[in-house]
């Protein structure tokens, strides 16, 4: 039985499903990141295993006992807001003592957990500090401390880095990284930046409009995304989708994709694609990430499923370490990522390594996998 | 907060305890907290004014009774609506209503924009210009009825003031003069609350995006354009709060009439809310007094309730 | 920038400068003269409690006093007549501090926890519970003083019942309590709104943050929300001071005699109809009525206006 375990759950706000049947699991010491786009219901999801919205369906169960109708102060929980909800009228200190306090823990071991946790934060030089006179980092890892001091069994983080601005934001998810390595804490992350979501989970759960896309490791939903939703949503930048047709011959199958100037392409399926299911002139889209189609020197050399492709050059991006170009195939932008050191101008027509080992298919009406 | 928030939260949201009686009381607890306040508030304003309502339909005199007349008291302040000549109280109230009401509100308005769109200029020593616009409003309105009584007192005030100056025909005697008393009023209560209205014209004012006004400037919108075509129409809902507050204040208006024209003699400067006074507690007509109560709520109610219904819809969107 | 700016820039062909200048002795010119209209009546008013009654009565208002002194002022305060006892008004002073110290404290503790409840423990209806809390404060009060006098009539009928009984009233009749009902359920309408507003942009997340750090109602209440309320309780205790202390319709219908708050002995002084008039005297008792809510003007301006903004801008 897993530490936490989510079954069924469902939220209405009157006749407005939320969270629409979720079921999820998490074990003792895992990272499990929440994600997904505005308004798909990850919050309230959070909120719902904090206890602070109530379920209308389904089951919250922490460490085998059902937790549905205990108030969020017995659930033995810690969150992390993202405004990071410290009180402003006590000292850091009082901040991270305060459910403590409230729980009738005695003053000398409250003074003590603080004074350990401080020091492991770095924080104990701000102790007597008020919120105002911090910082937005030393804000948040108050707030991390806060949580942590009383060593709960589940750590709830929502959003705790959305208002950071963008350095501090990747130093301190290597803090959060660290600290779940040495901690080895039970934590559920909620983000939309799936950035986040992947240098930090254990295991992911993407959610749209309140239903589970996928769940797995970050590998898992980069590498293997179950729909569109996942493979769009997952990866900066994204997947590049291109509409194409399925032509069939001699028990192989291909993928046509027409262009407006020139010949159309055709590549062969990839080869983790239900060759059964691709009938002839069947309509699919081709995802493929744009690290899988480069310059020729560029590709991996231990692919055998190269195709090179000549193409129009729209737009260059260099960004330093890569450089990304962007051409139009099918109709749709198609962005490339090519060593830096490669001179492409636009206008140019260059060929295009497309590694259909990392090409998925899809099914255009359902977004399903194919 | 990017996620859907529905009721931030309710406590009908809060996981509570199923059966126990401690959990059930705490779950009850905010609305038992609440629970006073709105107990007093339904039965000291709702039901006096049900109270009220119904006492209108009666014959009370000196003392409430039950004998019910029905629309006798409202016909009564509706024939006398019409009586000019001599004028009723209640035409007179009427009247000096509408001249009262009509100068303070839009003097006030007026005046208050005016006061503000000049401190807006950018000018030295606002921070002590404007409490002096502003200090009326702490006082009373018997101290400010008292303070413009001896200032327009023709025999030691205003009048004799300028006599002495040498120009010896003046004359101004309004605050003793039955006919123009209630001109008196209206000025004192300008005095009054023309500061408070500034203060919200000032406030709306600064609240306009300083980027708004450098884009009509970049398009050539002048300084009398810019308030003309810009400012004054994106401060409309300011003007039209400062309206609402302004006409109900004019309506409730009570002391200021009593302070400054000397316990309104011979009712020249009856307005609604004296009208109702006098009726209920010196002339021993209450029922007549609860129809005109009644009445004055009743108008009221016609600009509050919209204006506040909006308000708090706005909001809650 | 300020329209200031824009109304400037609004010739540009002639001379700025001397446009500008031109513009800036006109603002000037008419904001002074408003400061000197706004400023007569009070200074007047001084000035007169300053003088002897000939002085008064013989000279002109706008001269300065010859010889000032407060002998006007010891008279209101001690032995002029208000009605037919001439004590002047100190009684009446205590009385308005006895009746607005209680009422405000009351009133706007209440409205601090109804603001509470009404923000962050929201439940079916709350919207209309505040509404209807919400219009109670703009009622004319005519339409509910009738029905006050006879409840509170009633009290004083209980309160006699009492007194023969018991040798106490036990506060029914008593006029400073009546008052203080009076005020405290006519004002929790203001004091609500103004603790509603203000906790509305309170951060929900620290209460909920409170609620996982095992507070209940009333601590997060005393613990996070009193702290943090500071101002707000600032601006709500001045609003209701300042209203209570000016209060004249009820004081005048609900007290009587010598039980009277301050507005209305000063009126009773004033607006004597016995005797010759001493406008000295009435300006003095006039100013002295004034003092309390001045003072607390001057001292916390800031939070008046405040208060005052708060009272008009609402939802």
């Amino acid at each position: 039985m897993s530490f936490l375990e989510i079954r069924k759950l469902k939220k209405r706000f009157g006749a407005l499903e939320i969270i629409k049947g979720v079921n999820l699991t998490l074990e003792k010491g895992g990272f499990l990141v929440l994600v997904g786009p505005s308004g798909c219901g990850k919050s309230t999801l959070l909120n719902m295993i904090a206890g602070l919205e109530t379920i209308s369906e389904g089951e919250i169960s922490i460490d085998g006992s059902v937790v549905n109708d205990l108030h969020p102060s017995k659930r033995d929980i810690a969150m992390v807001f993202q405004s990071y909800a410290l009180y402003p009228n006590m000292s850091v200190e009082q901040n991270m003592a305060f459910g403590m306090e409230m729980r009738g823990v005695p003053k000398a071991e409250r003074d003590a957990a603080v004074t350990e946790v401080a020091k492991t934060l770095q924080l104990d030089h701000l102790l007597k500090r008020r919120p105002g006179q911090l910082s937005g980092g030393q804000r948040q890892r108050v707030a991390m401390g806060r949580a942590l001091v009383r060593k709960p069994r589940v750590f709830l983080f929502d959003e705790p880095l959305s208002n950071l601005d963008a350095k501090l934001r990747v130093d301190l998810r290597t803090e959060i990284k660290r600290l779940h390595q040495s901690t080895h804490a039970t934590i559920v992350y909620v983000t939309h930046d799936q950035i986040e979501a992947m240098t930090l989970a254990t295991k992911i759960a993407v959610l749209k409009e309140g239903v589970l896309q996928q769940v797995g490791t970050p590998y898992e939903i980069y590498n293997n995304p179950a729909n569109l939703f996942v493979a769009d949503f997952m990866g900066s930048p994204s997947m590049n989708l291109m509409t194409g047709k399925v032509t069939r011959a001699n028990g192989h199958a291909s993928v046509l994709l027409e262009r407006v100037d020139g010949a159309p392409i055709e590549l062969p399926a990839p080869r983790g694609a239900d060759i059964s299911a691709l009938t002839d002139g069947r309509a699919v889209i081709m995802g493929i990430r744009p690290e899988a189609i480069t310059d020729l020197d560029g590709a991996d050399r231990h692919s055998k499923g190269i195709s090179m492709v000549d193409a129009r050059v729209d737009v260059v991006q260099p960004a330093g370490s890569d450089t990304f170009v962007v051409t139009k195939i099918a109709g749709k932008e198609v962005t490339a990522r090519m060593r830096a050191e490669t001179i492409v101008q636009p206008g140019q027509t260059v060929p295009f390594a497309f590694n259909l080992d990392k090409a998925l298919l899809f099914d255009p009406a359902s977004g399903a996998r194919l | 907060m990017t996620e859907i928030t529905v009721a931030p939260l309710a406590d009908v949201t809060m996981p509570r305890p199923r059966g126990s009686v401690r959990g059930r009381l705490q779950d009850a607890l905010p609305k038992l907290v609440l629970a006073p306040s709105f107990a007093a508030i339904l039965l000291f304003v709702y039901g006096f004014i049900l109270w009220t309502f119904y006492l209108s339909f009666t014959n009370s005199k000196a003392f409430a009774n039950d004998h019910l007349v029905g629309l006798s008291n409202y016909q009564k302040l509706w024939t006398w609506t019409f009586e000019t000549d001599p004028p009723s109280g209640w035409y007179t109230a009427i009247i000096n209503m509408g001249l009262f009401g009509g100068l303070y509100v839009v003097c006030c308005l007026a005046l208050g924009l005016t006061l503000a769109i000049l401190l807006d200029q950018k000018i030295r020593g606002e921070g002590f210009l404007r409490p002096i616009y502003l200090y009326p409003l702490a006082l009373s309105f018997i101290v400010t009825g008292t303070a413009w009584k001896l200032f327009l007192d023709p025999g030691i005030g205003l009048e004799k003031a300028v006599h002495d100056l040498g120009w010896t025909s003046f004359s101004f005697d309004w605050v003793v003069n039955p006919r123009m008393m209630i001109y008196c009023v209206a000025i004192a209560g300008i005095w009054a609350s023309s500061g408070f209205v500034m203060a919200l014209f000032l406030a709306g004012l600064r609240g306009i995006d300083g980027e708004i006004l450098k884009a009509a400037q970049i398009d050539g919108a002048s300084g009398f354009m810019m308030y003309r075509r810009i400012i004054i129409p994106i401060m409309r809902p300011v003007f039209f709060s400062a309206l609402i507050i302004l006409t109900h204040l004019a309506i409730k208006s009570y002391d200021l009439v009593l302070s400054v024209t000397g316990k309104n003699p011979g009712g020249a400067a009856e307005l609604p809310s004296t009208f109702m006074y006098s009726y209920t507690f010196t002339r021993n007509q209450m029922a007549v007094g609860s129809a005109s109560a009644i009445i004055m709520l009743m108008a009221i109610a016609a600009i509050m309730v919209p204006y506040l219904y909006s308000e708090l819809r706005e909001k809650s969107q | 920038m300020s329209a200031a700016d824009a109304l400037l820039a609004a010739e540009p062909r002639r001379d700025p400068s001397r446009s500008s200048m031109t513009t800036r002795i006109v603002i000037y010119g008419l904001l002074g003269f408003f400061a000197i209209v706004y400023l007569l009546p009070l200074v007047v008013m001084v000035m007169t409690s300053l003088k002897p009654l000939d002085e008064v009565t013989g000279g002109n208002m706008f001269a300065l006093p010859k010889e000032p002194n407060f002998d006007a002022w010891a008279k209101a305060w001690g032995t002029t007549c208000v009605g037919l006892t001439c004590e002047g008004i100190k009684g009446y002073f205590w009385n308005s501090i006895k009746m607005v110290i209680p009422a405000v404290l009351i009133s706007t503790l209440l409205g601090a926890l109804n603001g509470y409840v009404l923000t962050k423990w929201r439940f079916a209806g709350h919207r209309l519970v505040f509404g209807l809390m919400l219009f109670a404060c703009f009622i004319p009060f005519q339409s509910v003083i009738i029905p006050m006098a006879v409840i509170l009539g009633m009290l004083g009928e209980w309160g006699n019942f009492f007194t023969d009984n018991l040798g106490v009233s036990l506060g029914f009749g008593n006029p400073t309590v009546n008052l203080v009902l009076v005020h405290t359920v006519y004002g929790l309408g203001f004091t609500t709104l103004f603790f509603r507003n203000f906790y509305e942009a309170f951060p929900t997340e620290l209460v909920k943050s409170a609620m996982i750090d095992g507070a209940g109602f009333f601590q997060i209440f005393r613990r996070i929300m009193l702290p943090n309320s500071g101002p707000i309780f600032i601006v709500t205790v001045i609003y209701q001071f300042t209203n209570i202390w000016n209060d004249f319709l009820f004081g005048a219908t609900f007290a009587a005699g010598d039980q009277s708050p301050m507005t209305v002995a000063v009126n009773n002084v004033v607006n004597t109809s016995t005797g010759i008039i001493e406008y000295n005297v009435n300006m003095a008792a006039a100013i002295i009525a004034a003092a309390p809510t001045l003072f607390v003007y001057v001292v916390a301006g800031r939070y008046f206006v405040r208060g005052l903004m708060a009272g008009a801008v609402k939802g």
